[in-house]
């Protein structure tokens, strides 16, 4: 049944000034990359991805998010899915390209990359030093290049510019997963293309079913849906998604340039 | 031999995607044109934008779906861009567009019509939908006077097929049908969702739904809108396009005994994936095949006694 099924919030960890991850009461099985729909009752139902089989991390970036960052341990909220496709491992050495709550599913991959024995080198990249999500849990999976647009850990400047450089160094890598800001992973596709390694991005978009069925999050110019074709695609497939970087919809179907 | 024709205008097939699913860009309609329709129906679309009603927007319930969107909507001018860019495509391989449209009178109605109609074959007027409130929708399907000025209204200032899409949701839908019919509609589409019904979550005591009550689509409410077609088709002559709880070939061949020329198919796509016109079309032609018989000749068949 496509409905709501209540969890309890057994505990909620501060990660940053902006990001809480909200455990709870039950297990989820998912593959990395899969997202749910998030029901507070009263409020609204909004598409996050997974950050455990347990777990979502939320940043606080709007009105849903706000009410999601006010919830107490205790509380209940509605988890309906898992839905849609996920990263996918390939070849020997895989490098994944983080940026913000980009994070998220980012680490849910690696660490079953690691765990599968493959060998993971992750960019991970934020604003400033505080925002950094998930340090610790990258860096048990493998080698961890931190970057702050503002310096105050790791390399100064994008993840995009830290990726170049690697290449330059060592391009031997097999796959590229990411998730961030569109215009992020859109460079982390274009290097991908230069390098000759296959990428893995994650989209977002303004979502209502997250079943395949109303079509909101449809992506011009072939209908891929990312609830349901996505949120996780090859990069092949962005050949066919002539918006990816360019622009997304509002509630109302209107188009709004990223 | 799945061709048909309604109002003077041919499709290729009588299998059409149903007004609210895959319809809110451009692309998805391609993608649905691609998956075999005979031709593709837009998110119904008004003169100003729409948000629609805040998520949950649709929850399963036993036998189907309810949903209450709230006729999300950028507004036909900016909707027209979507059809700009896939016309040509559609002509190409011979799908047919269906503009379906909503208001709160007979001028906005016909407003929203003449804006759309260079960029569509048919019109749709959504006088039907259960949960929008605020004097749209079933509030209009529900009042045969109020549905007759519409229809009137609309047929007086666009020159292409106007469609009339009726809400089950009614005392009579036969009084609803002539008057439609009186009003100059030049077919009907039966039926738009029933109820609206609702679901409540018992852990936390809420209803589920953003806009708490919802229409219901899905495989349960097939025998009532296969009543409403063959009820419609007994009192009215113009064509009937039957949709509700369609998704095999076999229930098409239903709705054509029932009185219905074509379907349209919603819902469905969640039960046989997005290829389902194909898979339906090719079920309505076995079945054409091994019973010896043409479309025609089961059109409204059930009526014969």
């Amino acid at each position: 049944m496509e409905r709501p099924e209540i969890c309890k919030i057994k505990e909620i960890v501060v990660e940053t000034p902006t990001v809480k991850t909200f455990i709870l009461d039950r297990k989820f099985l998912f593959r990395p990359g899969q997202f749910a729909m998030l029901w507070l009752p009263g409020v609204d139902e909004k598409p996050f991805g997974y950050s455990s089989d347990r777990s979502f991390t939320v940043a606080k970036v709007g009105r849903f998010t706000e009410a999601m960052h006010n919830l107490k341990e205790g509380d209940l909220i509605g988890v309906r899915g898992p839905y849609g496709t996920s990263f996918e491992p390939l070849g020997d050495r895989i490098l994944g390209v983080a940026g913000g709550i980009g994070a998220v599913p980012v680490v849910t991959a690696v660490e079953e990359f690691s765990r599968k024995g493959f060998e993971v080198t992750t960019i991970l990249g934020a604003c400033t030093k505080e925002e950094l999500l998930f340090v610790e849990r990258f860096r048990r999976c493998g080698e961890l290049i931190l970057c702050t647009d503002d310096g105050t850990l790791g390399y100064h400047g994008f993840t995009t510019e830290m990726l170049e450089r690697l290449l330059r160094e060592d391009d031997k890598f097999d796959l590229i997963i990411t998730c961030g800001p569109e215009l992020m992973m859109k460079k982390v596709v274009e290097i991908g293309r230069r390098y000759n390694i296959p990428v893995q991005v994650s989209l977002e978009r303004y979502m209502k079913c997250g079943i395949g069925l109303c079509g909101h999050c449809a992506l011009d110019d072939e209908g891929l849906c990312v609830c349901k074709d996505g949120p996780v695609f090859w990069e092949d497939k962005l050949r066919y998604i002539s918006e990816f970087g360019r622009y997304r919809r509002d509630g109302s179907g209107s188009k709004k340039l990223i | 031999m799945l061709e048909i024709e309604i109002c003077g205008v041919e499709f290729k097939n009588p299998v059409f995607l149903a007004a609210g699913v895959m319809g809110e860009t451009g692309g998805a309609l391609k993608r649905m044109a691609k998956n075999g329709a005979g031709a593709v129906c837009t998110k119904s679309l008004g003169l100003e934008k729409r948000s629609g009603h805040r998520n949950p927007t649709i929850v399963e319930v036993e036998g189907g779906f309810l949903n209450a969107m709230g006729l999300p909507n950028p507004g036909v001018k900016e909707y027209i861009r979507e059809l700009e860019g896939i016309r040509d495509y559609l002509k190409k391989i011979d799908v047919k567009i269906i503009g379906s449209i909503y208001g709160r009178d007979p001028e906005e109605f016909s407003e929203v019509a003449e804006i759309l109609e260079p960029y569509v074959d048919l019109l749709e007027l959504n006088i039907s939908c259960p949960h929008a409130g605020g004097g749209y929708g079933a509030q209009i399907g529900q009042d045969p006077d109020l549905s007759y000025k519409v229809v009137s209204s609309v047929r007086d200032r666009v020159e292409i097929p106007v469609m009339v899409k009726l809400t089950p949701n009614v005392r009579d839908i036969k009084e609803i049908a002539v008057a439609v019919v009186d009003g100059g509609a030049d077919a009907i589409t039966a039926i738009n969702t029933l109820g609206p019904g609702m679901a409540i979550d018992i852990k936390t005591g809420r209803p589920i739904l953003g806009n708490k009550f919802g229409g219901m689509s899905g495989k349960a409410i097939k025998p009532i809108a296969l009543r409403c077609v063959y009820e419609i088709y007994s009192v009215v002559d113009v064509p009937i396009v039957g949709v509700g709880g369609i998704t095999t070939g076999y229930d098409v061949v239903e709705f054509m005994m029932a009185g219905a020329t074509a379907v349209q198919v919603g819902t469905g796509v969640y039960y046989r994936g997005y290829d389902i016109f194909y898979k339906i079309c090719k079920e309505l032609e076995e079945y054409l095949v091994e019973n010896n018989v043409k479309i025609k000749d089961i059109l409204g068949r059930a009526h014969e006694l």
